[in-house]
């Protein structure tokens, strides 16, 4: 389903991922890990098509077509979706509107038939509920006042209705406490499919604990300096990302 | 009284068709009034002889030339037009509520065929200002005049001497009037510039509540001029609510000097759109004279082509325990020019005072300019006042998480411009208003630089 090869990324003329290859396939969960500054966010944002990012050099695959070529939205409707580390707050827009507006251009792009307003409050109901999310939630302007950890569920809850084939939830786990934590943990697991794949950046092990990932990879100073199996967190929880460093003999502090 | 008429501010050209017209309205029949009337008009006429015409080195016009306005020799409008145009006109604008009770003036002189009042409760008056002139003198005297100063407002006072018809809202002790009093002004200049002075009087005894509904819109052939003044008194404990639109069309230039006062413990919010006019400015003043005081003002304009909308408010607190809230968003595109001024000037007495004002302004074009300037003024010292002022364009990061959801950038960009605006319309309690302009704000963005 992707395919990173050699991705080379800098911003601001700093190079922050320094050749980074990762495959991912459908019905795979794989979890990014990494110290700050390691280029975690970086990846994600560089799939989603963020403008400040240079590509220096590289490719990426997504279902076989050039993603790095195509437009934010062009990559949202082929069913990309990143759960953003810190959601944007757009006032006087409700959350029930925007969801529409972004669920219909998908629809079109698909050929499917737009929802009207009294359908898609059904589906968005339906969802709220089986997420665990207090309706109130939809008709608040999107992210306004919201807290942090109803930022982070309401990406989720945003993933649960747009129904992505490839998620990439930045750091969606980061600050959250153990109850926001499991809805996260639980809308991520409810959307597990075996036409799906989810990339999951994380700092922290914690999250695994609810969801079981296939493979965990270690991301220090823009590489990949180690790939695994679910232990692998386990481990790295246990003897830190100094084990890492000191055992690829990557500089500290890089 | 004639004396006034040598001053020597008389002789600039730019007011030799007023002071023609002045003295035509004094001989004609249909301007008869009381002598309090007349003296009030004189009163007004003797102002305007006396001041100059604003310009841009007065502190108060800095950022508005009324040169377009002072050139133009608008004529008195005296004639009722045809009305074919204003009847096709009016239908739709009733905001799918044609049982308001309504008033309808067509170049300024009100309109019983297209008026509807009805099923007023006991004692509420909304009626012609001029017949309440003659009818209820004694509701009238004590207000009329009385609030719209005339020293610093050269329109106010031209207002004042041709101050003929309008609007009178009455509403009694204790009386609460449901629906919404709908005042509509449409201005239809068929043969030559023309000008209006419609006169607005609120009077909210203690207790009462109801809405009032200013809704001022043009079709016209030709330039003319709309010169509006408002007065709104609310009594103690009284509640209004005010929605003034301005809809002047391409043609229209509008004046509007609204002077609110409130006493003890009353509530005034008010909404102002500017959505139209070549030139708009408006003039709000509130006064809370009165301790327990709510006020709220809450305003959205729109300037694009090569409008002109300038919004100067002022809210003055005298008295202990007053709150005042304002909120002004506009949305500046083409080559338009929009300023704002607010002032707040919280007075010695009034401690305890807790005022928010906030001014934000979205730019959509690399040529629309925008003047803001809030302005507190605080001589009392236990009080809670914060103010502010932005100008800016659409938020990169909002547009990237909007196409990251998989909307286009012109939607993205549409969605971000209707809740910039909608964020204020969300401020509006009448249901009806805040749906049609909601759907007005959206067939705009359709319109503008930003779905392109």
């Amino acid at each position: 389903m992707l395919e990173i090869k050699n991705l080379r990324v800098a911003v601001g003329g700093k190079e922050i991922l320094k050749g980074i290859n990762l495959s991912v396939n459908a019905g795979e969960v794989h979890a990014v890990m990494g110290p700050n500054g390691s280029g975690k966010s970086t990846l994600a944002q560089v799939l989603a098509g963020h403008p400040t990012f240079q590509v220096i050099e590289g490719e990426v695959t997504y279902e076989g077509r050039n993603l790095l070529e195509m437009m934010p939205e062009d990559r949202a409707k082929e069913g990309v979706f990143m759960a953003f580390q810190y959601p944007v707050e757009i006032p006087g827009v409700s959350n029930a509107y925007f969801l529409r507006s972004a669920y219909n251009e998908i629809r079109k792009h698909r050929g499917e038939e737009e929802l009207d307003a009294m359908e898609f409050l059904k589906l968005l109901r339906q969802r709220a509920k089986l997420m665990n999310i207090d309706e109130s939630l939809l008709n608040r302007p999107v992210n306004e006042g919201f807290s942090g950890g109803e930022k982070k569920k309401n990406e989720v809850f945003q993933m649960a209705v747009l129904e992505p084939k490839l998620a990439i939830l930045d750091e969606t786990d980061s600050g959250l406490d153990i109850d926001a934590l499991k809805v996260v943990a639980e809308g991520v697991n409810q959307l597990r499919r075996p036409e799906r794949a989810t990339v999951l950046i994380t700092h922290y092990q914690r999250i695994l604990n609810y969801i079981t990932p296939d493979y965990v990879h270690v991301l220090v100073d823009g590489k990949i300096v180690r790939s695994g199996g679910k232990e692998l967190a386990l481990e790295l929880e246990e003897k830190g990302y100094d084990w890492v460093r000191e055992k690829e003999a990557v500089p500290a502090g890089a | 009284m004639t004396t006034t008429l040598v001053s020597p501010n008389l002789t600039v050209p730019e007011k030799a068709h007023y002071i023609a017209d002045f003295e035509l309205f004094n001989k004609n029949g249909a301007t008869v009034a009381p002598a309090w009337v007349r003296q009030l008009r004189q009163k007004g006429f003797a102002r305007f002889a006396e001041m100059n015409f604003p310009t841009m080195k007065d502190e108060e016009w800095k950022y508005t030339s009324v040169a377009p306005i002072v050139k133009v020799p608008f004529r008195l409008a005296v004639e009722y037009p045809s009305g074919v145009l204003a009847k096709t006109e009016i239908e739709g604008r009733f905001f799918g509520q044609p049982g308001w009770p309504r008033l309808v003036f067509v170049n300024g002189i009100f309109s019983r065929e297209l008026s509807s009042i009805s099923g007023l409760p006991k004692g509420v008056l909304v009626k012609s200002l001029g017949e309440a002139l003659k009818e209820n003198p004694e509701l009238v005297e004590p207000y009329l005049g009385k609030y719209a100063r005339l020293d610093d407002s050269i329109f106010a006072a031209l207002g004042t001497a041709f101050l003929q018809d309008g609007a009178f809202v009455y509403l009694p002790t204790g009386v609460v009037l449901e629906k919404p009093a709908h005042l509509l002004f449409v201005s239809t200049a068929e043969k030559e510039a023309t000008v209006v002075h419609p006169r607005i009087l609120v009077v909210a005894e203690a207790g009462s509540r109801g809405t009032v509904i200013e809704n001022h819109f043009g079709k016209s052939g030709q330039p003319y001029f709309s010169n509006v003044v408002t007065e709104i008194v609310v009594g103690e404990e009284a509640s209004v609510e005010h929605y003034k639109l301005q809809r002047e069309d391409e043609n229209g230039f509008h004046i509007a000097t609204t002077e609110v006062f409130q006493k003890r413990a009353s509530r005034y919010a008010g909404f102002t759109l500017d959505a139209g006019a070549q030139l708009g400015r408006n003039t709000h003043r509130v006064v809370l004279d009165g301790p327990e005081v709510d006020c709220r003002l809450n305003g959205l304009y729109f300037a694009a082509g090569k409008q002109h909308i300038d919004n100067h408010t002022a809210i003055e607190h005298r008295f202990p325990n007053g709150k005042s809230f304002e909120v002004y968003k506009g949305i500046v595109d083409g080559r338009a020019r929009a300023v704002y001024n607010g002032k707040v000037f919280v007075r010695q007495a009034a401690q305890k005072t807790d005022s928010k004002q906030t001014n934000k302004n979205l730019i959509l074009s690399d040529l629309a300019t925008v003047d803001t300037k809030p302005q507190l003024e605080i001589f009392a010292d236990d009080v809670k006042c914060t103010h502010g002022a932005t100008v800016g364009q659409l938020d990169e990061s909002a547009i990237f998480y909007l196409t990251a959801r998989g909307i286009s950038r012109p939607n993205a960009a549409r969605l971000l411009t209707f809740g910039f605006a909608n964020d204020v319309l969300n401020h509006i309690e009448l249901e009806p208003m805040r749906v049609e302009l909601e759907a007005e704000l959206l067939a705009r963005l359709e319109a503008s630089s930003v779905a392109k």
